[in-house]
């Protein structure tokens, strides 16, 4: 399967583990990820507030790079990049208007013709039989508590491919892998995005209860799709300890990281050294 | 809130409620205040309104309570509520419509709303010049325009020795391309 591939701009920085797992496993599944050339920031957390145009056709500039390569789907691992790719695409598939404003905005022509797909989508809709045959490690029982967060499955017009109160993507992944996905309550709420970065006394009270909802199921880590819920629920779990009292020691991995791991990708490829929360625990848990 | 006279809210902000339906594409007039999408809102606990109290204010008319809230800078665009709306609207379409809104009628958002707009303000004009986010710069500009001592300032260190913050710009080819997306935006609706 080939996909145009949008890394979005945490790739070099932040999320950096999500983005050397990614490909990492991308590899071993056979999966092609091309990236989009010259491809530009698609505006996600700042542009919805300025404006819906720009909100659109900054994304539409990679929409229309894509078209060109040729190949039918664009993925991307960032939620936030995928919401405003999905979200541009479907406003100027369905709306020739808006399609020809936006075109003539970006000074490119978009037709309309792709497909977006998160990376969630990407490697959960491969052959199960498939996935499971590169497992030659698995996470024997490790319990998993797996974050979707809001982006990655709401609006359901947007996104679609999973439910979105109880998605289950992840779960299924990480089931194949070998772990124990558990069932537990806070699987889409949201962990406050952005207001990390603008508003910290509110991100580490929604923080909190995220994570407390991980404790309270008994899991070992939890599990996250998307750069910005890893900086909340990972970097800033020292945040809500000092802040709010709390004694979080919860390791946050990147699907594709565990993935990996049950794959025989060493950590170091992985990324596994960098994160924030120790994650040693996890990884004596699994070998 | 002090006391309002809603025959005369509604009579003068006729035409804002009108706007707000045909901007956000959303049937705020079918709200039939089950609260619902208050119940679920990750972020309620920290807004001047609730979300059904934003979606009564719009069926009320009231613009300028509305311009100058909280609420709508703060709402962190998880959804939630206009998944389970049982009248689909929108409501985070709407908190989005709002907040251009306030951004074009120039009133000046306050407290915590002002530290959400000046990230979105400095976010954005990285990407202008670069094409991308450029992490540092963001720390730096919210800093100094914020006047706050922005989380990310301790933030900064840590991450610059994991390796996850780079000190220079990556530039793309195309920044010029992104930069005529920023001005023709401007062109066709005045402002941004
Ligand atoms: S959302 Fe983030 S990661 Fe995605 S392109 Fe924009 S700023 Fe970059
Ligand atoms: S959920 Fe919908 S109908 Fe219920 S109060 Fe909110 S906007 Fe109104
Ligand atoms: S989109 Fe905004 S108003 Fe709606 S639930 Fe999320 S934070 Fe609350």
């Amino acid at each position: 399967m080939r996909y145009a591939y949008y890394p979005g701009c945490s790739y070099h920085g932040t999320g950096k583990e999500y983005e050397s797992s990614t490909h990492a496993v991308a590899k071993k599944l056979g999966m092609e990820l091309v990236e989009i050339p010259d491809w530009s920031c698609c505006g996600a957390t700042a542009a919805h507030g300025k404006s819906h145009l720009l909100n659109i056709s900054l994304p539409a500039r990679n929409l229309a790079i894509a078209e060109d390569m040729g190949i039918m789907d664009v993925t991307t691992g960032c939620a936030a990049c995928y919401q405003q790719l999905a979200h541009a695409n479907k406003r100027m598939t369905e709306n020739k208007e808006t399609r020809e404003k936006v075109n003539k905005i970006t000074g490119k022509e978009y037709k309309g013709t792709l497909k977006v797909k998160s990376l969630v989508e990407a490697i959960g809709t491969i052959d199960p039989e498939l996935l499971k045959a590169q497992v030659v490690k698995p996470l024997s029982d490790l319990k998993v508590a797996a974050y979707y967060g809001c982006l990655l499955v709401r609006p359901p017009e947007i996104t679609g491919f999973d439910d979105p109160e109880n998605p289950m993507f992840m779960d299924n992944m990480m089931k194949l892998a070998g772990a124990q996905a558990l069932d537990w309550a806070h699987k889409t709420e949201c962990c406050g995005a952005s207001l990390g970065v603008s508003n910290l006394d509110v991100a580490v009270r929604m923080i909190n209860r995220i994570l407390k909802a991980a404790v309270e199921s008994g899991a070992d880590c939890v599990v996250v799709a998307c750069p910005f819920c890893h900086l909340n629920l990972d970097w800033h779990q020292k945040s809500v300890n000092k802040q709010l009292g709390t004694t979080y020691e919860m390791p946050v991995f990147y699907f594709t990281e565990l993935l990996g791991l049950a794959m025989g990708i060493s950590p170091d490829e992985l990324g596994l050294k960098t994160h924030f929360t120790d994650t040693q625990k996890v990884l004596s848990l699994v070998g | 809130m002090e006391l309002i006279n809603l025959n005369q809210s509604i009579a003068k902000n006729a035409h804002f409620i009108e706007e707000i339906g045909i901007e956000s594409g959303q049937p705020v007039q079918k709200c039939y205040q089950c609260g619902k999408c208050t119940a679920g809102c990750p972020v309620a606990f920290a807004m001047d309104y609730t979300p059904n109290q934003v979606i009564r204010m719009v069926q009320l008319g009231m613009k300028e309570d509305l311009l100058k809230s909280k609420t709508i800078w703060i709402c962190a665009s998880c959804s939630t509520c206009s998944t389970r709306c049982p009248c689909n609207v929108e409501i985070a379409h709407v908190m989005e419509t709002l907040r251009i809104m306030a951004g074009r009628s120039g009133t000046a958002p306050a407290g915590k709303a002002k530290y959400v707009e000046v990230m979105y303000n400095a976010l954005l004009s990285t990407v202008e010049k670069y094409g991308r986010t450029y992490e540092v710069g963001l720390v730096l500009q919210n800093n100094l325009k914020s006047g706050k001592l922005f989380n990310g300032a301790e933030m900064g260190l840590p991450m610059f020795q994991k390796g996850k913050l780079k000190l220079s710009p990556s530039k793309v080819k195309g920044a010029a391309e992104v930069a005529r997306i920023f001005s023709e935006v401007r062109k066709m609706e005045g402002g941004v």
